[in-house]
């Protein structure tokens, strides 16, 4: 049984323009251990999807599976024991962290809440969780802004992982940091994840990073999965269009000029085109395209795409 | 080499709380793409600033020079630079949202740039801008050009600040940052138009970026910057064939983005220790405390940039030493 297995879950807004279709029919699984990379531009809905997973979202309809519970289902009050085995890193831990806060209320907050432990058991454990993200003890009587971006990512982990999670969702983590201190971040959450036996969703823009840290990826398009696969089978042989693009995008030091993958502009997830949703922007779209949108079907083991010319690298005829 | 269009030689900015920028020098030639390469905290901003002449009051610039076609753009009067800015040297930003007036439609900024420095009646303007819209790519540009910036995308507004910085024809384009807010597709995109303009507009390009990755792919030349400094200057493809400073190595070991076989099964990506903030009150090189190779005479004075082949510098004595024992030891 996987860890977590999230059917047909949609996340919906209304919005003065309508409804916006974030999260449109997602499913996936997490195994225990795994580390599921999903990528995609900006308003694709990872990020609502992460929320989602988590409840600090509500979905509109779908189910999210968590061991075996229906996480939907539980009201708020019921959320606690759930909460506590799945933890969220952000992107921003400098908005994350509250600036009046010392570093070692903040570690503590998460252990008082649930009622773990009595006073020296939660002193015992922030302490021994600071020193494991590498920062000094002395870190605990101090405020967020004394720290570094790379220094606030420790504290954001360290705080995620206070509660000893099964899941943690990392939302963009090492996107705001810089090249230097990137390394040292993923490098970091590998350690907790052998160290911890974690599972993670691991979302990101950079499709380099997450070829780095994933064992399977999804690739996300408007509110939907458009393509699913080991690691190693993405990256040899990407089955749709959106996926070969984004590869094709990444900028790449050791490759001279090139023209552009993809023309065109993200659609509006308030106006998700008919049809396929990336069929304005793809190079090999024909009329079936605009008229039907294409499931997620399988096309070798393990290997899931949602086109109808998967796997094509030009535009076949039109009968 | 003629003389460069962009000559910056000595380059040292001072604020009252510390020194952000020091002793920089490098030039631009005609129609060329260099690249300014630094994570935040390098500087890389600031020296786009002030050679736009941008810098907050509180800034002291003290400089060999910054001379853009053979005149010293610290010692112009104001107007004259007035008329420099805009019309010879063009800037575009990171974030188009925060540099384009929100209350204006797009075509009415585009036609301000025409009638300040061209002197255009409105109507001419008006038509320029939609011909400048179609040459940065927008579709549909007779009915974007009467759009306000929230209607577009982050790309669209992005070209629409494009369009502007090339109103009048520059012969120098400072890009910085000008696709890190945007999407990997997009940012191909924005790059590729920035190069075709480059080309069909006889433009030079400085591109300042964070990103090592597109600096393979869309410069000439690249110069390092690490805390205020120049580490070191190559060409673009010989900088990351053999990249020669301390730090650039670590930067490049350190990005997962240049192999593909680089999975966490296999092992950890290698880091550079510590944050640059460890360069604040150092005496001596910058990168001594994050620096594997550092030497006791590191420490004692700041390394200038010393030229090892034509065309290729660094600021890293025992660097240096090895290249120079290597080429001895060789017979070059």
């Amino acid at each position: 049984m996987p860890l977590l297995s999230v059917a047909d879950l949609h996340t919906h807004f209304r919005t003065p323009r309508g409804i916006l279709r974030a999260v449109d029919g997602v499913s996936l699984t997490i195994e225990k251990g795994e580390s599921v990379g999903l990528v995609g531009e900006s308003g694709c809905g990872k990020s609502t999807l992460g929320k989602t997973v988590l409840r600090l979202v509500d979905p509109t309809s779908g189910r999210v599976t968590f061991d075996g519970e229906d996480v939907v289902r539980l009201s708020r009050d019921a959320l606690g024991p759930y909460r506590r085995r799945a933890q969220m890193i952000f992107q921003d831990p400098f908005s994350s962290l509250n600036p009046r806060h010392t570093i070692e209320r903040i570690l503590t907050a998460p252990l008082s809440v649930h009622g773990i432990g009595d006073r020296n058991e939660r002193r015992r454990r922030v302490r021994a969780m600071i020193e494991r993200v590498g920062l000094p003890l002395s870190s605990l009587s101090r405020y967020p802004h004394e720290f570094s971006g790379g220094q606030r990512q420790r504290v954001g982990i360290a705080r995620a992982l206070i509660l000893g999670p099964d899941l943690v969702i990392c939302d963009e983590p090492v996107s705001a940091l810089d090249l230097s201190i990137q390394a040292q971040i993923l490098n970091l959450l590998v350690e907790m994840k052998r160290d911890f036996n974690l599972s993670y969703l691991f979302i990101s823009h950079d499709l380099s990073v997450i070829r780095y840290f994933a064992d399977r990826v999804l690739v996300m398009y408007l509110g939907r999965v458009v393509e699913s696969a080991a690691g190693a089978d993405l990256w040899a042989k990407p089955l749709h269009p959106y996926t070969r693009a984004l590869i094709q995008a990444i900028p790449d030091p050791t490759r001279r000029r090139q023209a552009a993958p993809i023309g065109g502009d993200i659609a509006s997830p308030e106006d998700i085109p008919r049809g396929c949703r990336f069929h304005p922007r793809c190079p090999i779209a024909t009329s079936i395209c605009a008229e039907r949108e294409p499931a997620l079907e399988t096309h070798a083991p393990g290997h899931q795409a949602a086109c109808h010319h998967a796997g094509k690298l030009s535009r076949p005829p039109e009968a | 080499m003629t003389a460069p269009l962009l000559d910056v030689s000595n380059l040292t900015i001072r604020f009252p709380t510390g020194t952000p920028v020091a002793d920089l020098g490098f030039a631009v030639g005609e129609g060329e793409t260099v690249a300014v390469v630094g994570e935040s905290g390098s500087g890389k901003s600031l020296t786009a600033l002030a050679i736009m002449r941008l810098l907050p009051r509180t800034a002291r610039t003290t400089s060999g020079g910054i001379r853009f076609q053979g005149r010293d753009l610290l010692a112009l009067p104001e107007p004259e630079m007035r008329r420099v800015r805009g019309r010879k040297i063009a800037m575009i930003f990171q974030e188009p949202m925060t540099s384009l007036n929100p209350v204006l439609t797009i075509g009415k900024q585009i036609a301000e740039v025409l009638r300040l420095h061209e002197g255009l009646s409105s109507e001419a303007a008006r038509k320029r801008s939609i011909q400048l819209l179609d040459l940065v790519r927008v579709a549909d540009p007779h009915l974007r050009v009467d759009d306000f910036p929230h209607r577009l995308s982050g790309g669209m507004r992005q070209r629409a600040m494009i369009a502007m910085a090339v109103a009048c024809g520059p012969k120098l384009l400072i890009a910085d940052e000008p696709t890190t807010a945007l999407d990997v597709t997009i940012q191909a995109q924005v790059l590729d138009l920035l190069d075709r303009l480059r080309r069909e507009l006889g433009m030079a390009l400085v591109l300042i970026t964070h990103d090592l990755g597109i600096v393979g792919q869309w410069a000439d030349r690249v110069v390092v910057m690490y805390a205020g400094r120049g580490a070191e200057e190559a060409d673009a493809t010989r900088l990351l064939d053999d990249p020669l400073h301390p730090y650039t190595r670590g930067l490049l070991a350190a990005s997962p983005r240049l192999d593909a076989r680089l999975h966490y099964t296999a092992g950890p990506l290698r880091e550079i220790p510590g944050s640059i903030a460890s360069a604040l009150g150092e005496p001596g090189c910058p990168f001594v405390p994050r620096c594997p190779m550092a030497l006791p005479t590191c420490r004692t004075k700041p390394p200038p940039l010393e030229e090892i082949r034509p065309g290729r510098l660094i600021a890293c004595p025992p660097t240096l030493a090895l290249e120079r024992a290597d080429a001895a030891a060789v017979g070059r």
